[in-house]
């Protein structure tokens, strides 16, 4: 923390210093997001197209009410909720499982790490453009496979169900090594000391596990998880390059929505409130995050 | 290798060896937990070893029903193509992978110069609601690039910044910021404070401090925190696909997904450039593997 300031000059100095240091950061955010979210906010009460220009007329909440009434934007919420609670499910089991694994090997973790993390550092361009080789009903390796198990191919990516699974699959792919990685730091710091104690009175591994692991692990997992489910709420660049919202509409998230509303109709000022609200949303999670982050910081 | 990567996950004694009560009856246990954790990591790393493998496929090999594991034709055509366009000049493809570069690069080096100093400053310095700016700085980082491009579209289209190389380095460096700022607070606070005290008493000014003595210890976390901003921006697909459109100023991720534009898709191309992409990736992720917890929660966790 800030030392105790010897003179009234000095800490003069100090202030100026700190603004001087600060502000050039926070000025940029101000120009580069609060300023874009501003007018958006502004852009969300007109009927303002960015394409057919002239002046944006007022429309009050009217963008707002026919956002959230609009049966296309709740099918898309279902369709990212689905989407959210089922990749960040999947990743959290399968993460904490490997990081569990891990932990309890003697040999060769470092390695095991380091292998399990790749998918994790690929830029989402190339796992969805690689899933989607791989995905190819005709070619795609993954079909090829189970042909020779003896099973038919599946049109993962142009079917309806199959293609918001193939979704959720690419992006657990992906992700997991991210919760793995975390529950692997929250394993790796339980002291050594309460497992021997719990050996000395012959707790069994379940037993272990529910009192010892699971209780020491979670706030950090917690934090992991809910990381992941902002970012899973944000996505855009897996589904475009995947399915591209499709086929029909069955894997169009809430934030590919708002992008054909924007970019393909062109009315900016809906799509403009759709982003407000999205934002919203966001910005519940994340002070949801920090304040789980703060706990654990002070506790 | 295996060393250093167990310190990148753990800041405890690592657990070297088994408890007794666990060993008498583990053996079958064990053997299957092994087995079990190769199985995962031969799925996980299933799709990177295919990517690697197509790019040195003939065609007809890639298009091969079945799939061809083995015995296919070694080609280097594909990553020739990454590189030297048709006319046997350079390719859109190389272009990119250097605008992708300078982009990444430039923002990089603004995000390190603004944030450096800014995480001094909030670990240091009597800043008024520290904790509330902080937040709202981190909280900067997680809006929806989707929704923010709207208005930086327009924003950009006011000022003449659409498709060009300085409104990307602009916008990444605003995302690169609130990272490095975070990131870079963990490593001031890591060293004593105590050292410009003294240099202090000994007649240094605060910025003096420092600039001689903190500064150089802060180093290694710089170049850490740098390569994750470099891995973001040169990873980032959403802004670039929606502000840039000609190929002398498109980065890399828009360049390889336009690849899958037409009715025939090259994959082994597709393969190659992912492999090309990618690889730098991998290995500045490696060489900052001591920081991945810190790096990839945007340094709101560390160990």
């Amino acid at each position: 923390m800030t030392p105790p300031a010897p003179g009234r000059s000095r800490r003069l100095s100090d202030r100026w210093l700190a603004v001087a240091f600060i502000s050039p950061a926070l000025l940029l955010l101000l120009a580069m997001s609060v300023f874009p979210l501003l007018w958006a906010l502004y852009l969300s009460f007109t009927d303002y197209s960015a394409t057919r220009g002239g002046p944006a007329r007022s429309v009050g909440f009217g963008n707002y009410t026919a956002i959230l009434t609009s049966a296309q934007v709740h099918q898309r919420a279902l369709t990212t909720l689905v989407y959210v609670v089922g990749a960040v499910t999947l990743q959290t089991v399968l993460g904490f499982g490997i990081a569990y694994l891990i932990s309890r090997r003697t040999h060769g973790r470092g390695v095991l790490t380091t292998l399990f993390l790749v998918p994790m550092m690929l830029s989402p361009v190339v796992v969805g453009l690689f899933w989607r080789f791989m995905l190819d009903a005709q070619f795609g390796v993954i079909n090829s496979m189970l042909g020779s198990l003896g099973l038919g191919p599946v049109e993962w990516l142009t079917r309806q169900r199959t293609a918001l699974i193939s979704l959720i699959v690419v992006d657990t792919w992906q992700w997991t090594p991210f919760i793995m990685l975390i529950a692997l730091a929250g394993l790796t710091a339980v002291p050594k000391y309460l497992y021997e104690a719990a050996s000395i009175d012959r707790a069994s591994e379940w037993f272990r596990f529910r009192t010892i692991t699971l209780p020491l692990v979670w706030p950090l997992l917690l934090i992991a998880v809910l990381f992941r489910a902002i970012e899973a709420f944000r996505l855009f660049d897996l589904v475009y390059i995947l399915t591209n919202g499709g086929p029909g509409v069955s894997t169009e998230t809430l934030s590919f929505h708002v992008y054909k509303v924007a970019f393909l109709g062109f009315n900016t000022g809906t799509a403009s409130a759709y982003g407000i609200l999205m934002v919203l949303v966001v910005i519940v999670l994340t002070q949801l995050y920090l304040r789980y982050l703060n706990k654990l910081k002070e506790g | 290798m295996a060393v250093s990567v167990d310190e990148a996950v753990s800041t405890g004694p690592a657990r070297d060896r088994t408890p007794p009560a666990r060993r008498l009856g583990g053996r079958g246990r064990s053997a299957l937990e092994v087995a079990l954790l190769t199985v995962l990591a031969v799925v996980m790393l299933f799709p990177v070893l295919w990517m690697i493998e197509t790019s040195i496929k003939e065609n007809r090999d890639v298009y091969a029903v079945p799939a061809q594991f083995f015995g296919f034709t070694v080609t280097m055509d594909h990553f020739k193509d990454v590189f030297v366009g048709p006319d046997g000049g350079r390719s859109a493809l190389s272009v990119a992978f250097l605008n992708s570069a300078v982009v990444a690069g430039v923002s990089t080096v603004l995000a390190t110069v603004l944030g450096v100093p800014a995480a001094w400053a909030y670990s240091r310095l009597a800043v008024k609601a520290r904790k509330d700016q902080l937040f709202f700085i981190l909280s900067t980082r997680f809006m929806p690039p989707v929704v923010v491009v709207i208005p930086i579209f327009l924003m950009y289209r006011q000022v003449g910044l659409i498709d060009s190389k300085l409104g990307l380095i602009l916008i990444y460096t605003a995302f690169n910021v609130p990272f490095t700022i975070w990131m870079m607070k963990g490593f001031v606070d890591e060293v004593p404070a105590e050292y410009e005290d003294a240099a202090m008493l000994d007649g240094y000014t605060r910025l003096q401090a420092f600039w001689r003595f903190t500064l150089p210890l802060l180093v290694p976390g710089i170049a850490a925190t740098a390569v994750f901003a470099l891995i973001f921006s040169w990873n980032e697909f959403v802004f670039a696909i929606f502000l840039t459109s000609s190929d002398s100023v498109r980065t890399a991720p828009p360049a390889i997904a336009g690849l899958i534009g037409g009715t025939t898709t090259d994959w082994g191309l597709v393969a190659a450039a992912s492999v090309v992409f990618a690889l730098p990736v991998l290995v500045f992720a490696y060489l900052v593997r001591k920081h991945l917890v810190a790096g990839v929660t945007l340094g709101a966790v560390r160990r």
